[in-house]
């Protein structure tokens, strides 16, 4: 829940006001100065209309230094972020030679499985050898090989779910799925905040999609009813199935999503539901599988899972687990099974090994060393955050923190202060956040230690004070506390 | 009775001419208020009231919840997903070594024709070693989207690499092969612009252009008059030129066909009617032209008259991804408004090396592209004078397509009938050919077949036994 202060809001809407009368004075001076320049478009129509790509020439560019920024290791806890430099106030930057190294909390690296691992990495290798890079072809020509069937069962075992299908990305899962089981005549209602993906595959599939508010199970319920009664719009008819989208863990909000109330909802009028756990799955719950264990729903109650290995599994992919019927619907029917590449296998096989340390059948107890120390560490830093005054969203459990930062003019400077200070930070902005609500994103990691968090804590302490951000009170520090931080530094 | 009325009516009728005609009885304000004043501001007060009254509309009552209650209980959704059938459980071959021209398949060894392994780099030893280093530096994902530190510098240079290889200004990188054109075509094609498409692009395209929520306008597969007419006729009702952005979509080489696009005429066309060209070159990247790069060197048109190319890494260049390369505006607009880019994770570091260490190959051994192409024209002789099939690819196109010569009756059949080719082949020939596989939902209408993909490190035995194991089977299934 967002409690955004009346002045900042105000400050928020002038500073916008002015960045757009500065865009557009702008713009109409360009376009006297371009007058008297030959146009050469020859009867062509300019391929990005004027109020396009507004936004992107006239407010993103001159923070552009603060996004994209590329990297040359690992995206492991500790990385090094290569230095860019400007010669036309930040239109175009050039790489440098020199890097940082940075202490990351923006990379999806929930597991610590990013950079090499003891017992992932040589498999890898070991399989790359083995089935070379690429297999060059569809899963049904000649793309499936061992390693693929082997994920596959172990995915719907891991899940709870009697049979999975693989997909070699996470965006085209959701695009290619959704047209796949539900067409024309059809309703999606999904959550308000869902993912671009999720849209996209809405939108590609031809039914009628309505929206219902962020986790709102009374407002799911009413949505529901008068689309029920109601029927298709103008003909009236009845919907011929109606399907329920909602995310796990929302990526720019680090909320769960209150999912036994949704499904009860569901379940009373007979829709089908399908869950997106793209952020959740091996990073949440008492073994790593997802927002069902941790808060206690049956998967039989959920029609479809779908979730992506890039998060918790350091890998590439997406999958689906349902059950028997709807996979072998899905494979027969589905265009990413049947026109796109299969997954790599050095991928694949990545994954395996992955969910095998989080099951613990490697043979150690890694994987819920793992799992403890990325539930501590998600805890610690949130209480820790809001102790100092921050305004941070999500719920306990979720290793994903957005720090609101609401103006614009913040968003760059906490970026460039935490740079400064070695901490790579990632802020977000419009047009994947409302306009108002820019915020800053903070995913913690198995692999960071005691140290990196409280070494994080202090730049963003110090930055935060230098930029403005503690919007709340600061909660007395009790003396005992300061003596815990004092015995683990 | 009737006297009684009227006089009733009369004095009633005096009564108010009296009224009426009365004299001022007041004064307000320098006005004389006479008796007739009073009696029409009375009508316009009664004016006023009526206007003011609501239409009279039958009143709608809304759905009691108990009504609501009802309908719900009495809706009953369709299932899911129809039910599955027998055949409809075939389980594909399961490969247990790499795709390379020999692979093996249940236990035994196959001649591989059905990876798009174009330059035979699968378990390309060099290509294999830089992925084992990128992979001990980087891990596997790349964990983040490009915005928000998944850009790693094998992106950047794999970038530069593929730009510098075509002669374009810049490129731009996605994660996954069929990804690459279905964010493409949205980023640039909105509601109100027109798109004239080949009736036979792959499905990728066709979600494409679905989602921009463009006019499209589809002529006949790769038939030049047809693309000619279509244009005249959308140019003839096109309101305003100058604000319309107009586009011509079409693949190099066609993957439900094997036909190859002539270029120089579509350049001809698009610079007669001012049309911008999408091009999909999945297929022909690294296969066509003397260096391999592409459809624009095949045919000798200048990289520039170009607008957009896209590609799948996932074929000549034995790795995955896709990328896209034109002007600088083009590819600068995708970073920010293209979904596949912007809201997907980036290309692993693994496959951009292997991307970066197979342009190198190819740009050092051109040789390996006349062997192809040596070996395309060896299989398409053999291949001429199967029975009850007939040659519908492109000479050049490593893409060799099949086709039924004549329909068994439906559809279904025909799916059968080539299934059980293939099927007979693998089992009993030890040759492992695909057929084409459509998906529901896609809407390309050209005849189904069989195809084979050449590979350029396949031996000429190779290709003599997929020609001879073909015929026999054909010619004992196809009556």
């Amino acid at each position: 829940m967002v409690r955004l202060p009346y002045l900042t809001a105000l400050t928020t809407l002038l500073s916008y006001g002015i960045l757009f009368v500065f865009g557009h004075l702008r713009d109409f001076f360009r376009k006297i100065f371009d007058w008297s320049k030959s146009n050469n478009l020859q009867g062509y129509a300019p391929i990005c209309l004027g109020y396009e790509d507004f936004y992107t020439r006239r407010l993103y560019l001159r923070i552009q230094d603060c996004f994209g920024r590329p990297i040359s290791s690992a995206p492991d806890s500790w990385f090094d972020v290569v230095e860019r430099y400007s010669n036309d106030n930040n239109k175009t930057l050039h790489r440098t030679e020199k890097t940082t190294k940075c202490l990351n909390l923006g990379s999806y690296n929930y597991l610590g499985f990013a950079a090499a691992d003891e017992y992932c990495t040589p498999r890898v290798i070991e399989s790359l050898k083995q089935y070379s890079v690429s297999t060059c072809s569809t899963r049904v020509d000649g793309g499936t090989t061992k390693l693929h069937t082997e994920l596959e069962e172990l995915v719907a075992r891991f899940v709870g779910k009697p049979a999975a299908v693989l997909f070699g990305m996470g965006y085209v899962t959701n695009s290619a799925i959704i047209p796949a089981l539900i067409g024309k005549g059809g309703l999606i209602i999904s959550d308000s905040l869902n993912h671009n993906s999720i849209v996209n595959g809405a939108r590609g599939s031809g039914a009628t999609v309505r929206v219902f508010q962020h986790n709102n199970a009374p407002h799911l319920e009413e949505v529901l009813r008068e689309q029920i009664a109601h029927g298709q719009p103008r003909t009236h008819r009845p919907w011929k199935k109606i399907i329920v989208i909602i995310e796990g863990i929302y990526s720019m909000e680090g909320e769960l999503c209150k999912l036994p109330e949704i499904i009860a909802v569901c379940k009373k009028y007979k829709v089908y539901t399908y869950l997106d756990e793209a952020h959740s799955i091996g990073a949440v719950g008492q073994t790593g599988r997802g927002v069902c264990e941790l808060l206690g729903v049956d998967t039989a109650d959920i029609d479809i899972m779908m979730g992506t290995f890039t998060k918790s599994f350091g890998s590439c992919g997406g999958y689906i687990a349902a059950s028997k019927e709807i996979i072998q619907h899905l494979k027969r029917t589905c265009p990413a099974h049947l026109y796109a590449t299969s997954m790599s296998p050095p991928a694949v096989q990545q994954v395996i090994s992955a969910m095998k340390v989080i099951l613990g059948e490697d043979g150690t107890n890694r994987g819920a060393k793992k799992l403890a120390q990325i539930r501590e560490n998600s805890n610690f830093f949130r209480s820790e955050l809001q102790k100092m005054g921050f305004e941070v969203l999500g719920d306990n459990d979720s290793p994903i923190m957005p720090i609101m930062l609401y103006n614009p003019a913040k968003i760059p400077a906490f970026s460039r202060e935490c740079l400064h200070q070695n901490v790579a930070i990632v802020t977000v902005a419009f047009p994947a956040t409302p306009l108002l609500l820019a915020r800053a994103r903070i995913c913690i990691s198995a692999a960071h230690s005691r140290e990196d968090l409280i070494k994080a804590l202090e730049v963003i302490s110090k930055v935060g004070d230098l930029v403005g951000i503690k919007y709340f009170p600061v909660e007395p520090v009790k003396p005992n506390k300061v003596e815990h931080l004092k015995k683990i530094e | 009775m009737a006297l009684a009325m009227v006089n009733v009516t009369a004095s009633v009728l005096d009564w108010v001419s009296s009224y009426f005609d009365a004299p001022t009885r007041a004064v307000v304000f320098g006005v004389p208020i006479d008796g007739h004043l009073v009696v029409e501001a009375l009508l316009v007060v009664v004016i006023l009231f009526q206007l003011t009254r609501k239409s009279y509309k039958p009143p709608k009552k809304p759905l009691t919840e108990k009504e609501i209650d009802e309908l719900c209980d009495d809706w009953v959704p369709e299932p899911l997903t129809p039910q599955i059938t027998e055949d409809m459980t075939y389980e594909p071959p399961t490969l247990e070594s790499a795709a390379g021209p020999h692979a093996i398949v249940n236990g035994k060894e196959v001649v591989n024709f059905a990876s798009a392994n174009y330059l035979g780099l699968v378990g390309n030893e060099k290509i294999t070693d830089s992925c084992v280093g990128a992979l001990e530096k980087y891990g596997v994902g790349s964990c983040g989207p490009r915005g928000f530190y998944g850009t790693i510098d094998v992106h950047l240079d794999c970038e530069q690499k593929i730009a510098k290889f075509l002669g374009t200004p810049d490129s731009i990188l996605y994660s996954y092969g069929i990804s690459t054109i279905f964010s493409v075509i949205p980023a640039f094609c909105k509601k109100g612009d027109i798109i004239v498409a080949d009736e036979g692009v792959h499905w990728a395209v066709q979600n494409g252009l679905y989602l921009s929520r463009s006019t499209v306008v589809y002529f006949k597969h790769n038939d030049m008059k047809s693309l000619e007419n279509k244009l005249e006729e959308v140019t003839r009702r096109s309101k305003h030129p100058e604000k319309v952005r107009r586009y011509i979509v079409v693949e190099a080489i066609y993957q439900n066909s094997g036909q190859i696009a002539p270029l120089d005429e579509i350049v001809r066309l698009k610079e007669k009617y001012r049309f911008r060209i999408i091009l999909d070159e999945s297929h022909s990247f690294g296969v066509l032209g003397n260096s391999g790069r592409g459809l624009a060197d095949h045919c000798g048109v200048p990289i520039e008259k170009i607008d957009i190319i896209t590609a799948g890494m996932g074929n000549a260049l034995a790795t995955d991804g896709g990328f896209c390369t034109g002007s600088v505006r083009v590819v600068d607009h995708q970073r920010l408004s293209s979904s596949g880019y912007v809201f997907s994770a980036s290309l692993p570091p693994y496959l951009a090396s292997a991307a970066i260490a197979a342009v190198d190959y190819l740009e050092e051994n051109p040789s390996v592209l006349s062997k192809l192409r040596t070996n395309i024209a060896t299989l398409f002789n053999e291949l001429s004078d199967v029975p009850g099939l007939v040659l519908a690819s492109h000479i050049l196109s490593p893409i060799v397509f099949l086709k039924l010569k004549k329909s068994t009756g439906t559809g279904k059949t025909d799916i059968d009938l080539l299934d059980s080719i293939a099927k007979q082949a693998l089992e009993e020939d030890s040759v492992l050919i695909a057929t084409t596989k459509r998906s529901s939902l896609d809407k390309c209408k050209l005849p189904i077949g069989l195809r084979l993909f050449v590979s350029a490190s396949h031996s000429e035995s190779d290709l003599l036994k997929a020609a001879a194991s073909l015929k026999r089977v054909a010619a004992l299934l196809i009556s």
